[in-house]
């Protein structure tokens, strides 16, 4: 029954991937960059397939008529035969585990990594960086999956550190453009936040459970079921705190919009399809932790609702193409965490899922459109490539519908789970459904929007020579527009059949409300594609019937209007408030006083006393014979003195001298 | 032979000659100028301990005293081949032997 996964495979082959194009690459002839870069995370994906298809096989197959049917039982364990930390009563095994939840996570990493793969070739063909792109993205792919497979919590951050590095490496691939380069420090700084909360969640859970591995922690949690909330709670909310550095949400989002200074693929695969969403596989990964905690699960939940609505609004009134994708990320990414806040982590990573295809779709349509037009990236300049770019065309069409929830579009099925089970948590949770809900109107309008700007009316610019993309690129988008279709329909979580949520159960528990009703979820999702077509119909009326009216509006409204192009100022208060204040500690106070003052004057006092000391015993250094026999001479006077002076008896009797005259 | 001859030299005799011997070597090692003479002193002064050594080995029957002069009196062999070496060597940079002149360090 159970075969070997070798689930070491998976992130060691991007690795050796990295390591060749990273090493090698820049010796080595274009084809064969390609082919190592390409043959990494294909053959990782294979490894990905054959194990979910062992994994699935006693699922779906009853095994009693077979006799030696392969396959594995979930959870599959893989751990690393030697011992990797031990100390005192703490032990922790460098593991693996292969279960539903990673299952369906390593089949969006290696799957939609592979595809984005496929689609750099053509995008980044003419860099001079080609084979340092592909070493970094492989070895995204490594630590991604290493974060995916990862057993415990600290393997996990290993992964997670990781994928940060590779983010950061990706973001400032362009590194002689300062807004890049920036763009990385920002992004890496930004998520240091985050892992310090991680970290302080991690020594909690030693300190509290005495061990790290996930399978552990869920058993004495559910050996101990009154234990609730105390120091769950501060550990949940530390994870949490880590969560929202990496998936982006209130506070720590900020890093995500400028991210978007990287190549547009990496935006794809790292800030949209795969990396952001790794706060979501953690919580969903350390459940048990929430489900103990109400209280933190209510932040999640109203964290992840106020992080949708926050970043819907600003995505209306973006104009660079790739930052209205990057709002809307961070807007879905909060979608996902207010299904994880009420416990619906199936559909939550159901939704994740579906994200992953719909909005890796449309970022690579988005580096298509930018592609084919020369690199410009404001939607004020584009317009009137339909017929220009026809297939670009139809793949950002179903990206649109998709993500604007729209059936029988994958997106449409996970967002109505999540607003569903919202639904059901009583009168906060209709507060936070119709949050949601308003915030699907605000992304299917702003997701019409940006396709009416970009791919209707007439051209903007003149000297464009727009042609559609080659090949390697229109691949991966037909592959992700066909799987943003029929994506929702896979995962059947819909009118009461739970498919996907029953499959992931063994991992992320059930939904612990009441079951709803299915014509209460039909119900639900009429007025969810309802206003999403709302949002659809505002939209071709400012943008393609009176492209007029949105400038009316904005002039009825400066105030709100400059508020939300500024991005509500989030941006310029925390440089008033945390970057400009430690930027001033660290110069006036840390590098005047501490460095220059305390550090630089002790090794200036240090030196000086040495020079000061030289210069005056270099005297005895005179280089007259004569001295040096002197002091040798006194020397060993002194020495003789020393021996021959009986000096224990003398010591003792001076006092007895001393006296003795002092009695005369 | 006279009484006087007959007659053991006390220890203390010999001490003294190897305190005085030696303490002329220290004297002129410190006060002379010529290099030579320098050398000279402390030849005077390996001399004298050579003589407490050998007294001290005569006084107590004991050989190992003037194997350590057989020692003492081959390294000051090597130490003249060797020393006069360096003072002509000395003379012909600097064409003196004043010690006081010789005092830079390098060449």
């Amino acid at each position: 029954m159970n075969a070997d996964l070798h689930l070491w495979l998976i992130p060691l082959l991007p690795f050796v991937g990295f390591l060749l194009n990273g090493i090698l690459g820049r010796g080595l002839p274009k084809w064969l960059i390609t082919t190592v870069a390409l043959l990494a995370p294909l053959a990782s994906f294979g490894v990905v397939l054959n194990a979910s298809v062992l994994g699935l096989l006693p699922l779906f197959v009853d095994p009693t008529g077979i006799p030696n049917l392969p396959g594995v039982s979930l959870p599959y364990v893989e751990t690393c035969p030697l011992p990797w930390i031990s100390a005192g009563l703490l032990h922790i095994d460098f593991s693996f585990v292969l279960d539903q939840l990673s299952l369906v996570m390593l089949l969006v990493v290696t799957g939609v990594g592979f595809l984005i793969h496929i689609y750099s070739v053509g995008y980044m063909g003419d860099d001079e960086g080609y084979a340092r792109y592909f070493s970094y993205l492989n070895l995204f792919l490594f630590f991604m999956t290493v974060l995916v497979l990862a057993g415990n919590a600290l393997v996990m951050f290993i992964g997670w550190e990781g994928v940060g590095l590779a983010s950061y490496l990706l973001i400032g691939f362009w590194f002689q453009k300062k807004s890049a380069a920036d763009a990385g420090k920002k992004a890496f700084i930004v998520n240091r936040i985050g892992d310090f909360g991680f970290l302080i969640g991690m020594f909690l859970l030693v300190t509290n459970f005495g061990t790290l591995t996930f399978s552990e922690i869920g058993a004495k949690l559910a050996a101990n079921p009154a234990w609730q909330g105390g120091v769950l709670t501060v550990i949940a909310l530390c994870l949490m705190l880590g969560a929202a550095g990496k998936s982006a949400q209130l506070p720590l989002y900020v890093w995500l919009p400028d991210a978007m200074e990287g190549p547009t693929p990496v935006s794809a695969l790292i800030h949209a399809a795969t990396m952001v969403t790794a706060g979501v596989y953690m919580v969903a990964r350390t459940h048990v932790l929430f489900d103990h905690s109400s209280f933190a699960l209510s932040v999640v939940a109203i964290v992840g609702a106020a992080t949708a609505i926050f970043a819907a609004t600003i995505a209306l009134v973006q104009n660079d193409i790739k930052r209205v994708l990057a709002y809307s990320t961070i807007s879905q990414l909060g979608y996902m965490f207010l299904g994880c806040g009420v416990a619906a982590y199936s559909a939550a990573i159901f939704h994740l899922m579906t994200h992953a295809f719909f909005k890796a779709l449309l970022f690579l349509a988005a580096g298509s459109v930018i592609h084919a037009i020369g690199g410009e990236q404001d939607l004020r300049k584009m317009g009137g490539l339909r017929k220009k770019l026809p297939v670009t065309f139809a793949v950002t069409t179903v990206g649109v519908l998709a993500i604007a929830g729209i059936f029988p579009f994958a997106g449409y099925f996970s967002k109505d789970a999540i607003l569903y089970a919202v639904f059901l948590q009583g009168t906060n949770g209709r507060i936070l459904w119709f949050v949601g809900l308003i915030t699907a109107l605000l992304t299917a309008f702003y997701m019409f929007r940006l396709w009416y700007m970009t791919f209707m009316g007439e051209s903007r610019s003149e000297n464009v020579h727009a042609h559609e993309c080659p090949w390697s690129m229109r691949g991966p988008l037909v592959i992700l527009a066909a799987l943003s279709v029929c994506g929702g329909l896979i995962g059947g979580s819909w009118l009461g059949m739970e498919h996907f949520g029953a499959f992931l159960a063994p991992s992320v528990g059930v939904l612990p409300t009441e079951a709803g009703n299915w014509r209460l979820e039909l119900i639900l999702s009429v007025v969810a594609v309802t206003v999403a077509l709302v949002g659809w119909l505002v939209a071709d009326l400012f943008y393609r019937r009176k492209p007029e009216r949105p400038a009316q509006y904005a002039a009825t409204m400066p105030a709100g209007n400059r508020l939300l192009v500024n991005k509500y100022y989030v941006d310029e208060f925390y440089n008033a408030v945390i970057v400009k204040p430690l930027l001033g500690i660290s110069k006036y106070v840390l590098e005047w006083v501490v460095d220059i003052g305390i550090l630089g004057g002790a090794a200036w006092l240090l030196g000086g006393m040495a020079t000061f000391a030289g210069a005056i015993l270099q005297r005895w250094q005179s280089g007259n014979l004569r001295s040096y026999a002197a002091w040798l001479a006194a020397g060993a006077a002194a020495v003789l003195l020393f021996l021959l002076v009986p000096w224990a008896t003398v010591l003792a009797n001076l006092p007895a001298i001393h006296l003795g005259m002092a009695g005369h | 032979m006279s009484p006087l001859l007959m007659q053991e030299v006390p220890l203390s005799w010999y001490l003294l000659l190897s305190a005085v011997l030696f303490s002329l070597g220290v004297v002129g090692f410190l006060i002379k100028r010529n290099l030579i003479t320098v050398f000279m002193s402390i030849e005077l002064m390996l001399n004298g301990v050579n003589l407490s050594f050998v007294t001290f080995a005569h006084q107590w029957h004991a050989v190992k005293g003037q194997i350590f002069v057989f020692f003492v009196m081959m390294v000051a062999a090597a130490e003249a081949a060797v020393g006069l070496a360096i003072i002509i060597a000395v003379f012909r940079a600097r064409a003196t032997l004043a010690v006081d002149r010789i005092d830079r360090m390098k060449l």
